[in-house]
């Protein structure tokens, strides 16, 4: 598997570590569930997932890839802070 | 048919002829008490128990693909009880005392051998968790020994005590430990199932599961509607897909984990290693081939296949702790779908839908829960209610904030 990460290249999936499904953040305020939600609950799609992966064996950036959980084919890599 | 010496005998005079299948293919009925989806170790087992132990024989194993082929025959067959969380003590040990009386119980031969669980310690930090996680086992009634460099050695004599980097200063060992065949692990909960009346169903993927009123009163598979009274999942690997068809998300990831088999040969390890400065396994199957596997990739997958940077760890693990396995040709490497949960620790409990039930979330521990896992789904289906050996592996404890997390490593799957 290699991650086409968006300021360096293609790179070796060793550079990179694996944090998890991208999920929205509820409000500061949100009730108790909303965050239980969050921190807990997980669609755990069969198939692509947007998920944040770090280079943390390159430029240590954060990034988005939509990767395919079955083929583990990756579609899509941006900077998570371009969102 | 009761297998014995005799019949082995007589069959053999008679040119073999008089063996039947193990289990029967029935034709699917439009109803039953309890309908259990997934044929793999803990839903025969569940079937099984449901029967034997709670008198319900009017039961159904829905399995998609054929006995087998899921992740009961992908594991690396290691049956333990050495835990430390008084959640999981009770329960892994009432697993083991179930594996000791299986095969006569169900007149089966599944290879069960308790051969000895070893896990290397490497610091001194490392020894005195050792010595609490054996505290805890004995304190339990479960056997533990804390054994010293000198006895590890003798006891295994292939390892590398002097490894600079992670020099082997003793382990723990449990003697009553060991590996089951796990293929036959299967076919023998099938068999006895079976034969209490449970039918099973193969190909027979279910494809939507009927919510009416709050309550599940059937499955839609590819074989038809089939109602039920009550549906117990059992598809570890698949739950967060086949839970969602009742509006269901669970506290669970799908990860890939490898494991990997050596060309056989003579005698070389007579029990389970574990390397304690990594997460590396291995053990010698009675073929002979050397069976071990290491950690999770570390992504969420549905691929039965992982990746190479993890044959690499799993290797320079195995170079670390027993160098002499350089020279071997490794014949063959497989992966398996892991439901990992949130704390590392399965779930066996009711769900918010009145007559579904869940056993899933077995992260990379399911095969040596086995039968214990399949006795407390029982129960709990059966009765309606959780039995006190998994009374903790609940569902709602990720709310209630009771988790039962042996790794302490939180809500990230891929630490545990």
């Amino acid at each position: 598997m290699r991650i086409d990460c968006p300021h360096c290249g293609p790179r070796d999936r060793r550079e990179f570590s694996y944090r998890g499904a991208v999920l929205p953040l509820p409000e500061p305020g949100a009730a108790d569930e909303a965050w239980f939600a969050h921190v807990y609950l997980r669609d755990n799609p069969a198939g692509p997932i947007e998920e944040y992966w770090q280079h943390e064996g390159g430029c240590r950036a954060w990034l988005v890839a939509t990767r395919d959980t079955i083929s583990h084919r990756i579609h899509a890599v941006r900077a998570a802070a371009a969102r | 048919m009761r297998y014995s010496l005799r019949r082995v005998l007589w069959e053999g005079l008679r040119g073999q002829s008089g063996w039947k299948p193990a289990w029967r293919e029935p034709e699917k009925r439009d109803s039953y008490d309890v309908v259990i989806v997934g044929g793999g170790g803990h839903g025969l087992a569940t079937a099984y128990y449901l029967a034997r132990e709670q008198g319900i024989s009017n039961v159904a194993v829905l399995e998609r693909s054929r006995l087998g082929l899921g992740n009961v025959g992908r594991n690396t067959t290691i049956i333990r009880s050495n835990y430390l969380l008084p959640g999981n003590i009770p329960f892994y040990e009432h697993s083991l005392k179930l594996w000791e009386g299986l095969e006569q119980e169900i007149n089966y031969n599944a290879m069960v051998s308790q051969r000895g669980v070893l896990n290397l310690f490497h610091s001194d930090g490392q020894r005195d968790a050792f010595a609490r996680r054996g505290n805890a086992m004995r304190l339990a009634g479960v056997d533990a020994e804390l054994l010293g460099a000198a006895e590890v050695k003798a006891m295994a004599p292939l390892l590398a005590m002097e490894n600079t980097r992670f020099p082997i200063l003793g382990g723990l060992l449990q003697r009553r430990g060991g590996t089951v065949r796990h293929d036959a692990v299967a076919w023998g909960y099938a068999r006895a199932a079976d034969a209490r009346g449970v039918d099973i169903l193969q190909n027979c993927e279910v494809t939507g599961i009927r919510v009416e009123g709050g309550r599940a009163v059937g499955v839609g598979t590819t074989r038809g509607p089939i109602r039920a009274g009550k549906i117990g999942l059992a598809c570890a690997g698949r739950s967060s897909q086949v839970a969602a068809m009742a509006g269901l998300r669970l506290p669970i990831e799908s990860h890939v984990l490898q494991a990997f088999v050596s060309e056989g040969l003579k005698p070389l390890i007579d029990c389970v290693v574990t390397f304690g400065a990594g997460h590396f396994y291995i053990s010698q199957s009675d073929k002979g081939g050397l069976v071990f596997g290491g950690n999770i990739d570390g992504y969420n997958s549905y691929a039965a296949r992982g990746n190479l940077p993890l044959v690499e760890e799993v290797a320079e693990e195995a170079m670390a702790v027993m160098p002499r396995l350089g020279r071997l040709r490794v014949l063959r490497s497989w992966g398996g779908i892991m439901d990992m949960t949130m704390d590392g620790s399965p779930i066996i409990d009711r769900t918010p839908v009145e007559g579904l039930y869940l056993n899933a979330g077995w992260c990379y521990g399911g095969f040596k829960a086995t039968p214990a896992s399949g006795w407390c789904f029982a129960y709990t289906i059966a009765q309606g209610r959780p039995h006190a050996l998994n009374a903790a592996l609940s569902l709602d404890r990720f709310a209630t904030g009771a988790l039962v997390d042996e790794a302490g490593t939180g809500a990230q799957p891929n630490h545990h």
